[in-house]
């Protein structure tokens, strides 16, 4: 890929890293937008020098900020203890071993849980914000997705051959520019990350999308902003 | 793609050719390979430029130390000591630069909002040197856009041959020394340098950052991070004033990068983000270590005794 001048001088964020704070924030927001739903529980068991050094960089607060859909420039991720207490989210942080060969030294596993469900993800935070998400559920996959640059869909869609094509034909006839994408496949059902640029989607055009047939899920990694 | 560039060389080349200032041939090539409109390149970096000033006109206030102490209130001291310029050595210009660096890494530190630019640890550089000359200059906002494009495009050339930003990789050299050299260039532009002057400073304030090692303590981006990024606005001021006075650097900007990348191929990894090395094991680091409950570290890294003569015992 290209370097863009927004890669030197970027992202926004809060600090006090890129890859600790920026992308732990991506990472949540990933595995809350998976759940569907608001989780009572969340875990992290935090690998490599996400476990040694999270307290400092703050990458708990950046983890639980993300996963109750906090963006990664909001100044409330310090407050994020406090929040959780408010909305009634349980959480606990589990400093695991260094890391073992399969991880990534910034490697985090997120179980969500409440009454109804459960899910478990793994993300590792591969520098300057961009993340990478290997595990869901247990299935092993390779997304990479990039904090702070880009708004980032995740759609959930069964696995057919053009399947998607109406989708993008109503981003396009938005005006949404799309800077990538990314599939993943699993017997009947498919994962795609898609990035766009300058371009947040409203509540009620995802519900739109969800509409399609064939798409199971849409889910927008920004705040959506209700009209 | 015409205004596309890979290195320095290439950047140089097309200035020449179409006559356009380095801040121009950037924004050419942002519109040109993620098709935007010039407004949204330019939108976009105001809002980069106005995060950056509010985050120093915040930093610069509060006197609130970080989370765990290490830093914080430094930036109040240095800034009101401009009161008082008669007592210093330094210019106006780098005193408030140095100022404004460590305002906005303290901020980084406590948390506030920044602009990583290049990285967050080496966020301070680039608007301080920036933001300082530009009050010195009574520059428009435009100038001090354009010297930001150019700061980026001096970045993007770095990266696109094959540089690094991530000390992981390459140590602090790759954060501090790539955000001193796009400094650098982009406080030459704002002075009215030419493409070659400015790529020139960019080489001499990188050339003079090869080597440094990231090492702070306890891995938290506070010691030595906040302070490096004030003194090394000096550098890149330095570097602005010879470049503009006439002296070349002997050594090329690409091949500069390309030692850049020959040292932290070699680079030890326990200077390399780790808090394994340098700094972080000094007797104050691991002090520090303790204190904050961290595991002690491995035998391997631990420094090695100095010898038999017990002085210090």
């Amino acid at each position: 890929m290209k370097h863009s001048l927004f890669d030197l001088t970027g992202p926004i964020m809060i600090g006090p890293s890129s890859s600790h704070t920026a992308g732990a924030v991506k990472i949540g927001q990933v595995a809350r937008a998976l759940f569907r739903g608001t989780p009572t529980h969340a875990k992290f068991y935090l690998y490599g020098s996400f476990g040694t050094v999270y307290q400092g960089h703050a990458t708990d607060k950046a983890l639980l900020a993300g996963v109750m859909k906090l963006w990664t420039s909001d100044p409330e991720i310090k407050n994020a203890f406090e929040i959780a207490k408010k909305k009634g989210i349980e959480y606990e942080f589990i400093p695991h071993k260094p890391s073992t060969p399969e991880h990534h030294p910034n490697t985090v596993r997120i179980i969500l849980s409440s009454q109804k469900r459960k899910l478990s993800i793994v993300g590792a935070s591969i520098g300057g914000g961009t993340i990478k998400i290997t595990q869901i559920n247990n299935i092993n996959i390779d997304l990479e997705i990039v904090a702070g640059r880009f708004f980032t869909l995740l759609i959930g869609h069964d696995n057919k051959s053009n399947v998607l094509n109406p989708l993008y034909g109503k981003l396009i006839d938005w005006g949404c520019p799309i800077a990538g994408k990314q599939t993943y496949s699993l017997k009947k059902n498919s994962l795609t990350v898609l990035n766009i640029e300058d371009f947040s989607l409203k509540l009620p055009q995802v519900l739109e999308l969800e509409k399609l047939p064939g798409i199971q899920f849409v889910r927008s990694l920004t705040k959506l902003i209700k009209e | 793609m015409n205004y596309d560039f890979t290195n320095t060389e290439e950047l140089l080349k097309l200035c020449e050719k179409h006559k356009l200032s380095i801040s121009q041939v950037a924004v050419r090539r942002e519109m040109e390979l993620f098709k935007r409109s010039r407004p949204q390149v330019r939108d976009k970096m105001k809002l980069a430029r106005n995060t950056m000033w509010e985050t120093i006109q915040k930093g610069i206030k509060s006197a609130e130390k970080s989370k765990f102490g290490l830093t914080g209130g430094d930036a109040k001291k240095v800034y009101d000591g401009l009161k008082n310029m008669n007592k210093l050595l330094h210019s106006k210009v780098a005193v408030r630069a140095m100022a404004y660096a460590i305002a906005t890494n303290e901020e980084n530190a406590r948390m506030g909002r920044i602009v990583a630019c290049p990285t967050a640890g080496g966020a301070g550089v680039v608007p301080a040197v920036l933001f300082s000359t530009f009050q010195h200059m009574k520059s428009s906002k435009r100038r001090m856009l354009n010297a930001l494009f150019t700061a980026s495009a001096v970045g993007v050339a770095i990266l696109e041959h094959g540089g690094t930003i991530s000390a992981a990789r390459g140590g602090c050299q790759a954060e501090i020394g790539v955000a001193t050299a796009m400094a650098a260039a982009g406080v030459t532009e704002m002075r009215g340098g030419t493409p070659e002057q400015c790529v020139n400073a960019a080489t001499l304030a990188l050339k003079n950052c090869l080597g440094l090692a990231c090492d702070p303590i306890s891995g938290l981006v506070e010691v030595p991070c906040v302070k490096r990024n004030a003194i090394f606005v000096n550098v890149a001021i330095g570097a602005s004033d010879l470049s503009l006075l006439g002296v070349k650097s002997f050594v090329p900007m690409d091949e500069v990068v390309e030692a850049m990348m020959n040292i932290a191929d070699n680079m030890w990894e326990g200077i390399r983000e780790t808090a394994l090395g340098g700094l972080a094991i000094t007797k104050t680091g691991l002090k520090v270590r303790e204190k904050m409950g961290l595991k002690p570290i491995p035998k391997k890294y631990q420094p090695k005794s100095c010898g038999d003569c017990k002085k210090c015992k």
